[in-house]
């Protein structure tokens, strides 16, 4: 047992056993991608739909049989995605990036023993939870304080977005403002800044490509949320006119539809098509977040720093 | 180094063994409720069943009281839509198919008459507002003003007699039977103004809905409003939506439920079929806001 022999035998094992596991995640993703365009190319190629009119045109109305011919236009929920992340964007950002400075320069101790849990908590909460507060608080409170008959909107979705994708960038782009470099700071403080300058004018830029990725991953986040985002849109398939309108997303027509919708038909092939583009977004973004992490040089700071961490780490281990 | 390895294999393998008997365990639980029961009923066998969510509640219940009297009998009972499970038992997936709709809407002709129906009850649709509409004086609405209010044709309640009130509509998608339902029957095919009607997922947040929203009207099955809910039933052309009406021909905004067997079915399922159209079982049926088929007076629309 103790022989060379058997140490090669675990090595070899263990080193399959790995890779293995490494192969099958990679596999799986490809084979995920691919069962989606199988699926979703129905509507091109069996339903003969165009992809400009599936991505151009506001007119939905597939119909569930095997025949097809109703029309399958998903600008409607292309648009009501984009306004409510964009607008959850537009109300995260700020605060997250505020509160990201404030736990990492203004009060780092406050921040890693007591702002860093609470908002890792918060990131845990699960997304019904939102929904679900959204819909008995913020639905109410926006149809009292607006005086609408209905408080079901863009404005209420754009909210409960904004709240849940607020702790991925604080913690993502918290992150990146640490990893700049100590010296850059001393730097900027011994040619006389003062501290909002250093923050400024070097620790921001320094951090930029870090905090475009964790915008873009709260966008991503924001992106594929379904259920919290169904129950306060208000899903009525029109193109909003105004943050107050009720109207779809991508993810909220595929969760409405999937349960009743039958397999191989028009509207079950139109989901899967929804569920495609999903996709081939959230391919975008991470092709967004490489590309811009790798774009600029204040990143190999970072780098260099990780790599030294992870010898010095290897190093511990086999002492 | 090498001893951590030990370590390491030995915990594995523990692991492994736990699972393995984690498993074993549940095959020796399974086998065991299985003798249990066999003593007070000898019917056995297992019966799958797909389709309609909104007959599902009610599967779900009449399953527990029959396995109440037969506990030999496993039944599984799968939603998915009333499409998917007439696909699935013309396919020979499943052993009955629940459908809101007759089996010639979502199959062609060959396959769809293969296929034997059972309706194992009625369900009645009936149109919800919030109280404030009916505190205004609204309280029944004829078919013509249904149908342009849900078209989007009358968009304020005081065209039909009530308060100065935008009238907001809430609705099912349209891949729902309730809307099917609701549209053949209560609009006489017209189609609902989509681009003006919030749709929600199912009938009980539509309830929600409509019970928080000013104005607001929908539709539910009775099924959702035994209980207390805080809305408001509409009578169409001066008839109330009940259960009674219903069975008298009255109310004309009902469909049966059907329950398809791809061909004569066998023996433990005819058996499932016949309780859940049983007398005794048609008590608990209209407890549970569903209506008796066999009460039907008025056997088609």
């Amino acid at each position: 047992m103790n022989s060379k022999k058997g140490m090669f035998a675990k090595e070899y094992l263990w080193r399959t056993i790995v890779t293995i596991c490494g192969l099958f995640v990679i596999v799986i993703t490809l084979v995920i991608g691919a069962f989606l365009v199988y699926k979703g190319s129905g509507t091109f190629l069996k339903f003969n739909h165009t992809i400009g009119e599936f991505l151009f045109s506001a007119d939905w109305a597939p119909v569930d049989n095997m025949e097809g011919g109703g029309s399958v236009g998903t600008l409607i929920f292309i648009v009501g995605s984009l306004s409510t992340c964009g607008l959850g964007l537009l109300i995260a950002t700020p605060f997250a990036l505020g509160s990201a400075i404030f736990m990492t320069e203004i009060s780092p101790k406050f921040g890693e023993k007591f702002y860093r849990p609470v908002i890792q908590i918060f990131a845990g909460i699960p997304s019904v939870v939102y929904g679900w507060v959204g819909l008995t608080v913020l639905v109410p409170a926006i149809r009292n304080i607006f005086d609408r008959q209905v408080g079901h909107s863009i404005l209420a979705a754009g909210l409960v977005l904004a709240i849940m994708i607020f702790p991925t960038i604080t913690s993502v782009s918290a992150d990146a403002i640490r990893s700049v470099p100590r010296e850059y700071r001393m730097g900027a403080y011994g040619m006389g800044s003062t501290r909002w300058q250093t923050i400024y004018k070097i620790v921001l830029p320094a951090s930029a490509s870090g905090i475009f990725s964790a915008i873009i991953l709260g966008l991503a986040r924001a992106f594929g949320e379904a259920l919290a985002v169904a129950m306060v849109i208000g899903q009525t398939t029109a193109l909003p006119t105004s943050i107050f309108s009720t109207t779809k997303s991508l993810t909220t027509e595929i969760t409405a539809q999937m349960g009743n919708a039958m397999e191989g038909g028009e509207t079950k092939t139109a989901l899967w098509t929804l569920a495609l583009l999903l996709f081939l977004i959230s391919l975008l973004f991470i092709f967004l977040i490489h590309f811009l992490s790798r774009k600029k040089p204040e990143t190999s700071g970072r780098a260099a720093k990780k790599s030294i961490r992870a010898k010095m780490e290897a190093a511990n281990e086999q002492n | 180094m090498k001893k951590q390895f030990g370590k390491k294999t030995i915990a594995v393998t523990m692991s492994v063994m736990c699972m393995v008997g984690l498993l074993t365990g549940c095959g020796n639980n399974a086998s065991s409720t299985g003798s249990d029961g066999s003593d007070d009923a000898n019917l056995t066998g297992s019966i799958t069943a797909a389709g309609s969510s909104a007959l599902k509640p009610l599967v779900d219940d009449a399953v527990d009281a029959f396995n109440e009297k037969y506990p030999d009998v496993n039944i599984t009972v799968d939603a998915g839509g009333s499409g998917e499970g007439l696909k699935q038992v013309s396919e020979g997936t499943v052993d009955i198919g629940n459908s809101d709709v007759e089996a010639s809407e979502k199959l062609d002709a060959a396959k769809a008459a293969e296929l034997v129906d059972h309706r194992v009850c009625v369900v009645t649709m009936a149109p919800i507002v919030n109280k404030d509409v009916t505190e205004s004086g609204v309280t029944n609405l004829t078919k013509q003003q249904l149908i342009d209010i849900f078209t989007g044709k009358i968009t304020n309640w005081k065209e039909v007699g009530g308060a100065d009130e935008n009238i907001v509509l809430i609705t099912r998608p349209e891949s729902s039977g309730t809307r099917a339902t609701f549209k053949k029957y209560a609009l006489d095919g017209a189609d609902e103004a989509s681009n003006k009607s919030m749709e929600t997922d199912d009938s009980g947040v539509l309830l929600q809905n409509v019970k928080s929203t000013k104005g607001a009207i929908g539709y539910v099955a009775l099924s959702y409003l035994v209980d207390e809910t805080g809305v408001d039933t509409i009578s169409i052309d001066g008839v109330e939506p009940t259960l009674e009406n219903t069975y008298s021909g009255k109310y004309p905004v009902w469909t049966y439920e059907h329950m398809y067997t791809k061909g004569t079915p066998d023996e433990v399922t005819q058996e499932f079929l016949d309780y859940i159209m049983s007398d005794e079982y048609g008590e608990k049926m209209e407890t549970l806001g569903y209506g008796v088929s066999s009460k039907m007076q008025v056997k088609e629309h």
